[in-house]
């Protein structure tokens, strides 16, 4: 079982707590109804399916309830950081997404 | 047993001063209906062999005759049937090798009828020309007509291991977590110094051993002296010191089974399976979740079988198990043993059984180098050493009677065959670390060119690897290494570790090579050399797999299955992974290893479940009306995890009569329904308007407080998601209602959207679900029920109209009181705080007897809310629904710009012409009520297969029309208003005429009364 370390309660706690919410920093287009067909089918279904470190959204929904962001690597299955929401998580050595793209290639 | 027969005691294979059995405490036990007697501290395997009983079980496929090939948890063969006292505790499969004995204990055979001596299934071993592996990839094809009446029955017949029990499981199972600094996994040499090292450090330790004493191989092995004292002693003193120290906790019967994420290992503790009397209401096992900062895995190793024909004969085992089952249960495996090896280590064993007076015909080794030590010793004891020779077949069936060997030429072909008379062979193909735990956390495993096994290589969890399993062997070098590995795990939790020393006299250091299967005199292919003794996989099963095509390790793993019974491959995979490389012409490592999956053991069903049985499976939900249904009679339904009265019967009445009169009754004066298990958000705050507006379809900021709104809500992707009544109860407060199911989810989304798209929204959102009891009166005489007992607001039809919301007093309770209907009747909705739902629910009962009322449960208000098409989501919505399928564009606010999901109804395929559309469907038989979930078909289509058109959604007899009615999701559905379509329902196909989903009352006037 995972630990995860909630940003908001500052506690690193057993996953049975958490729950995923989704790939993380997909926003909500501002005005939807100006999004094309094409822009917003990729809104709603499209994600990267990352193979190493992958921003993602949990929930602390049997604590605090907050949403925080986290990196993840989807080969090792370990939380490499946390964030509240609204930042990116760091791993260290790069943007989060910069990252992944480099992983994909 | 009716027709058991009592054997003499016969303990002729018992020797004097040897074992750690207590032999002053005889125990009796049966084994297939014979009575036998053996020792406290034996287990049935020990116990059978010291009574010269050998053959324990039938093999799976070809049903050979099988003894122990092990001493430990890896056995293969020696499954038993274990019948512990009382209804429900019969248990298949378990190891003779691991069981205790205990007084009474009552043990059965497997895979054999009629009898374990004389099994008609052991024609197959006949035939295994027939059965060779993936035969039944090829086997059951032609003709079809077999697949069923034939193949089936016969493949059923015959699959499974042992006969599962039927009866429930009568024990209880505990389940406990512990949190330590350090936990060491196996009490042999490597475990206890490590742990030695730790508790004299002060550092939390738990050591877990699954044996039923610490030791491990010490306990089958004993060097001279360790620390000079031997070896019973050492271990006495080790255990005082343990026990003692308050920082350690030593588990014995302790499976560590599986290790997961960051540390957490599981560990199922087996507590009364070894005791012939239990107390009462002890739990029979116990799960820990054992989460260590640092983790030792003292493990050790495996030997591994040599493959010759034969080699699965009763009487052939492993020579470290006969090496066990001398020093550690003071049993000699037979008089005369021929040792067959690759490795040194079945040398001492050889000594060891000598010593103890069993004659060593032979010492059988397939290398031409041997350590001139050994050799000397052998000579000394009078044992020939057959150097550079190999075993080309076993003779006897049930049991081992001779041995035929002769030297390996430098063609690697046996030639000057002898035949050696003898009642055991004892075996060794050297030994594989045992590295299980550490192939659960995705640790990477290295090839070791020199010694040809696989040792542990990159780590991914806070963990050291100590003793046999990183592939050392004399017990010194593993008692330095439990050291070190301490000081290591100690170094990284910060503490100091003085290190330790353990002093071996008389240790046995040795080496040894790994084989293929090994040289003989034939061309194989009649050879019955096995490698997976469980699954009846031979070496020729495996070249054949290479043969048929299977490259990796993976696919030869799956057509042969090969390592895939219970024991996991723990003999087998080594060996298998040998005769494919060979046979692939491919380095080992290249072949590839499986990965080894928890639990490490085969663990009951039980364990994992734990207290999560019966009424604590799953949470029972309760409203606090429950206990009046349950009192007056009602029949209830699990509606998600609530408990709900499904209707109330009367003294005679069917389902169908109590629904009936239930429906009659409320459309004719009034009834009464318990809908506090609806889903209930309180959204509170300045921009609670606003939010509202984003989340649901309809417009919120011109509903007047004390006024409600039915709501819709999609998903982003236009689909509906749930629906209910909303009320405003003040500007920045609203009364959100969702499903009974969907409560939760609502929330989840709501609070999804609020704290990541919209946090700049000043909204809070609360469950109140469970703060409120809602009693729905629905019917004509509703209001003069409810009347008398309001203060604070007017109900009548002017001041309180349909959809109107108020707060007042219920029956002096403080309430929240709606003017709602999911009947279609003149309805009220009353919610009041939980703990007075029951007060209030008896006051109106009473005031409704003056009014014929009656109460009703959900199957009544499906039916009376389906006569009106009033969806339930989930039922008659799928999650491809749009508000525009369901007939509920209305609910839409046309003119917002944006709420969660409208982008979405306007992409390409929510627009196009054919989308399934839900309608009425009123049967030609008005008796006939559709199934639920029936396909539709078009009227006179009978093609096979038809094209399906859509399914019935919700389908009753509906009281108030005197016929059924059905809603259904149709392709093209509203087109096809007034035109027939057929449902072809077991039997017979139905014709039915699509509708509107609005059967009774189409005005609704019955609502504004």
């Amino acid at each position: 079982m995972l630990l995860i370390h909630c940003p908001y309660c500052k506690e690193t706690l057993p996953e049975l707590e958490f729950e995923y919410a989704g790939q993380a920093h997909i926003a909500r287009p501002e005005n939807p109804a100006e999004q094309t067909d094409a822009e917003w089918r990729d809104y709603l279904f499209i994600r990267s399916n990352v193979r190493g470190d992958h921003a993602e959204q949990w929930r602390h929904s049997h604590g605090c309830g907050r949403y925080f962001n986290a990196l993840r690597n989807t080969v090792s299955d370990k939380f490499i950081a946390t964030c509240e929401i609204g930042q990116a998580c760091s791993n260290g050595h790069a943007e989060g997404e910069e990252n992944n793209e480099q992983l994909e290639s | 047993m009716a027709t058991q027969k009592v054997k003499r005691t016969m303990n002729n294979w018992r020797v004097d001063g040897k074992g750690r059995i207590n032999r002053d405490k005889h125990v009796r036990f049966t084994f297939d209906g014979v009575s036998y007697q053996g020792y406290e501290g034996d287990t049935v395997a020990s116990a059978l062999i010291a009574n010269g009983v050998h053959l324990m079980g039938r093999s799976f496929k070809y049903h050979r005759p099988r003894g122990p090939v092990t001493a430990g948890s890896e056995e293969p063969n020696a499954l038993i049937g274990t019948f512990r006292s009382g209804a429900g505790r019969f248990e298949p499969n378990t190891r003779a090798t691991v069981q205790e004995l205990y007084e009474g204990l009552t043990t059965v055979s497997q895979n054999k009828w009629p009898t374990l001596n004389f099994d008609i299934g052991a024609v197959n071993d006949k035939l295994h020309k027939l059965f060779a592996a993936g035969f039944y990839y090829k086997t059951f094809m032609w003709p079809k007509s077999f697949w069923d009446r034939v193949y089936e029955p016969l493949i059923r017949a015959s699959a499974g291991l042992g006969i599962s029990p039927t009866e429930p499981d009568a024990d209880t199972y505990a389940a406990r977590y512990l949190h330590t600094e350090l936990l060491i996994v196996g009490a042999g040499p490597a475990g206890l110094a490590a742990a030695l090292t730790a508790a004299r450090n002060g550092t939390d330790v738990v050591l877990v051993d699954e044996n039923r004493e610490i030791g491990g191989s010490l306990l089958s092995e004993a060097p001279t002296a360790i620390d000079g004292k031997n070896v019973g002693n050492w271990l006495i003193d080790v255990i005082g010191e343990l026990e003692a120290s308050r920082n350690v906790r030593v588990m014995t019967r302790a499976t560590a089974i599986g290790y997961y994420h960051e540390n957490m290992v599981g560990v199922a503790e087996k507590l009364t399976d070894h005791m012939a009397s239990p107390p009462a209401n002890a739990p029979r096992e116990r799960m820990w979740r054992i989460r260590a900062q640092e983790v030792i895995l003292a493990q050790g190793a495996l030997e591994r079988p040599l493959v010759f024909d034969g080699n699965d004969r009763p009487g052939v085992m492993m020579a470290g198990a006969a090496q066990t089952y001398l020093n550690r249960y003071g049993v000699k495996v037979g008089n005369a043993a021929v040792v067959v090896t690759s490795h040194d280590s079945a040398w001492h064993a050889a000594f060891d059984l000598a010593d103890a007076g069993v004659r060593i015909p032979a010492i059988v080794d397939v290398r031409t180098n041997v350590n001139g030590y050994l050799q000397s010793e052998a000579q000394k004891r009078g044992i020939t050493a057959k150097v550079g020779h190999s075993v080309t077949s076993v003779s006897g069936t049930k049991r081992v009677s001779a041995v035929k060997i002769g030297r390996i030429s430098d063609d690697q072909y046996v030639t000057d065959i002898t035949s050696i008379p003898c009642d055991a062979v004892l075996m060794s193909g050297g030994w594989t670390p045992s590295l299980h735990l550490f192939s659960h956390t995705k640790g990477s495993l290295q090839w070791d060119e020199e010694n040809e096994v696989f040792l542990p290589g990159e780590k991914t969890e806070r963990c050291h690897i100590a003793g046999g399993g990183r592939g050392l062997w004399s017990q010194q070098a593993v008692f330095d290494d439990g050291v070190h590995a301490a000081q290591q795990a100690l170094s990284s939790l910060g503490h100091n570790a003085q290190p330790l020393s353990v002093d071996v006299e008389g240790d046995r250091a040795g080496s040894g090579i790994v084989m293929e299967e090994l040289p003989g005199n034939d061309d194989k292919l009649s050879r019955r050399a096995f490698v997976d003794f469980q699954n009846d996989v031979t070496a020729k099963d495996i070249r054949l797999a290479v043969r048929e095509g299977m490259l990796s390790i993976e696919h030869i793993k799956r057509f042969t299955t090969n390592g895939m019974a219970t024991d996991q491959g723990k003999l087998s995979n080594m060996n298998g992974l040998k005769i494919a490389s060979g046979e692939l012409g491919r380095p080992t490592p290249e072949v590839g290893l499986t990965t080894f999956r928890p639990p490490y053991t085969p663990t009951t069903f039980g364990t994992f479940a734990g207290y999560h049985k019966d009424e604590l499976f799953e949470v029972t939900r309760k409203t606090s009306i429950d206990s009046w249904a349950e009192e007056n009679g009602a029949v209830f339904e699990p509606v998600a995890l609530w408990r709900r009265a499904r209707y109330y019967p009367k003294a005679g009445e069917d389902m169908h009569a109590a629904v009936a009169r239930e429906c009659r009754e409320t459309r004719t004066f009034v009834g009464m329904f318990d809908a506090s298990t609806l889903g209930k958000i309180e959204v509170v705050g300045p921009d609670a308007a606003q939010f509202m507006n984003r989340m649901y379809t309809n417009p919120w900021t011109r509903l007047a407080p004390g006024r409600c709104r039915y709501g819709l809500l999609l998903g982003e992707d236009g689909f509906i998601r749930d629906d209910g009544v909303i009320g405003r109860l003040s500007e920045d407060r609203f009364h959100v209602t969702t499903t009974t199911g969907g409560a939760a989810r609502v929330l989840t989304m709501m609070e999804h959207f609020l704290q990541t798209e919209w946090p700049d929204l000043d909204v809070w959102l609360t469950s109140t679900t469970e703060q409120w009891s809602t009693i729905a009166l629905n019917g004509p005489n509703a209001r003069k029920v409810l009347e008398p007992f309001v203060k604070g607001a007017d109900i009548s039809a002017e001041s309180f109209p349909h959809m109107a919301l108020r707060e007042c007093t219920v029956a002096g309770f403080e309430a929240r009181l709606f003017r709602v209907s999911f009947t279609g009747e003149l309805g009220f909705e009353v919610n009041v705080p939980s703990q007075r739902g029951r007060a209030l629910w008896e006051v109106l009962y009473q005031e409704g007897k003056k009014y014929s009322m009656c109460v009703y449960g959900t199957e009544t208000m499906h039916v009376l809310r389906a006569e009106k098409g009033y969806i339930i989501v989930g039922q008659d919505t799928d999650g491809t629904v749009t508000p525009a399928d369901a007939g509920l564009t209305w609910a839409i606010g046309k003119k917002k710009p944006d709420f969660v999901g409208k982008r979405s109804l306007t992409r390409p395929d929510m627009l196009l012409p054919d989308r399934k559309q839900l309608v009425g469907l009123l049967t030609e038989d008005p008796d006939v009520v559709l199934e639920e979930g029936a396909q539709i078909v078009e009227a006179g289509d009978t093609a096979v297969p038809a094209r399906m058109l859509g399914h019935v959604t919700s389908s009753y007899r509906s009281e108030t029309l005197g016929r059924s009615i059905a809603m259904a999701l149709i392709e093209c559905g509203f087109e096809r208003v007034g035109t027939s379509l057929d449902i072809p329902m077991p039997g017979q196909t139905h014709r039915a005429t699509v509708s509107r989903t609005v059967f009774y009352d189409p005005d609704g006037d019955r609502i504004k009364m």
